[in-house]
């Protein structure tokens, strides 16, 4: 039965959109994490995503979604002087990473959400399966 | 008289995997709602349903040997009827997934499988009176 794919479909976004929260994590906790040297500090993630088109059903409709990669921000580290910090170099400027809390924020919820939407799409599709089964009793 | 089952079934058995297939075309679309460059895709059902119930219909390219290639089924799913859908307000990034709209249709279309599914299971029990007579 073909709508077993339904499931890998869903699956495969969800496993995407964990990603995603997973990096968006990894930002927010890294926001603060200011480092001496401007080239050592901690860049932003952010997940690539791209549409599964190999073995596909033969009209070309995606399978789901798979995560290309994962792509460091090159915007420039923020200097701010702090020449109290033990981290600071030797013109007391301290680089904190380049990492947008609102847009981290926005990107987490929007995340979330299509988590939610794709776990929907799992419980409505095993719903009708269910419903499939018992067809005729 | 022999009770043919595929016209007593009558339309709901070819709209049930047509159902089923659009969910999965509406799934992929909701997967890749934040994929960039992905192009929402859904399928014309009067037009997949037109084929699916009358193949051999006026303007339905025929298949009459085994390696012709048919326009109305391929793998079983329809092969013409897939469209993409025009978006109300493209993103930037080429993505035309509207998870609102993608969500109703899914909805929608869910409803409407299930729909399928009770007249076919009261054409199931309708057949079960017939035959055990009471």
């Amino acid at each position: 039965m073909s709508s077993f794919k339904i499931f890998e479909t869903a699956g495969t976004g969800m496993s995407a959109q964990s990603v995603r929260l997973n990096t968006t994590a990894s930002n927010l906790a890294n926001a603060d994490s200011v480092s001496g040297d401007p080239n050592q500090v901690y860049k932003a993630k952010h997940p690539l995503f791209e549409a599964i088109r190999a073995g596909l059903g033969s009209n070309g409709v995606s399978n789901g979604v798979a995560v290309k990669g994962i792509y460091e921000s090159d915007a420039p580290a923020t200097a701010r002087y702090e020449p109290g910090n033990p981290l600071a170099d030797t013109n007391g400027y301290v680089y904190a990473p380049a990492v947008n809390t609102v847009e981290e924020m926005t990107n987490m919820i929007s995340a979330s959400r299509s988590y939610q939407n794709n776990v929907e799409v799992m419980n409505t599709a095993k719903e009708m399966m269910l419903a499939t089964l018992r067809l005729g009793s | 008289m022999p009770i043919n089952l595929d016209t007593y079934l009558g339309v709901h058995a070819k709209a049930l995997p047509l159902r089923s297939q659009r969910t999965e075309v509406i799934a992929a679309n909701i997967a890749n709602a934040d994929t960039p460059g992905y192009r929402a895709r859904d399928i014309d059902f009067k037009s997949a349903l037109a084929a699916a119930s009358n193949p051999n219909a006026p303007g339905q390219i025929k298949t009459t040997q085994a390696r012709h290639i048919s326009t109305t089924q391929v793998n079983g799913t329809p092969a013409g009827e897939l469209k993409y859908r025009t978006p109300l307000a493209p993103a930037l990034d080429g993505n035309t997934v509207d998870t609102q709209l993608e969500q109703a249709a899914f909805a929608e279309n869910s409803v409407r499988y299930q729909a399928t599914l009770s007249f076919l299971s009261s054409k199931f029990r309708g057949l079960l009176t017939a035959i055990t007579g009471q």
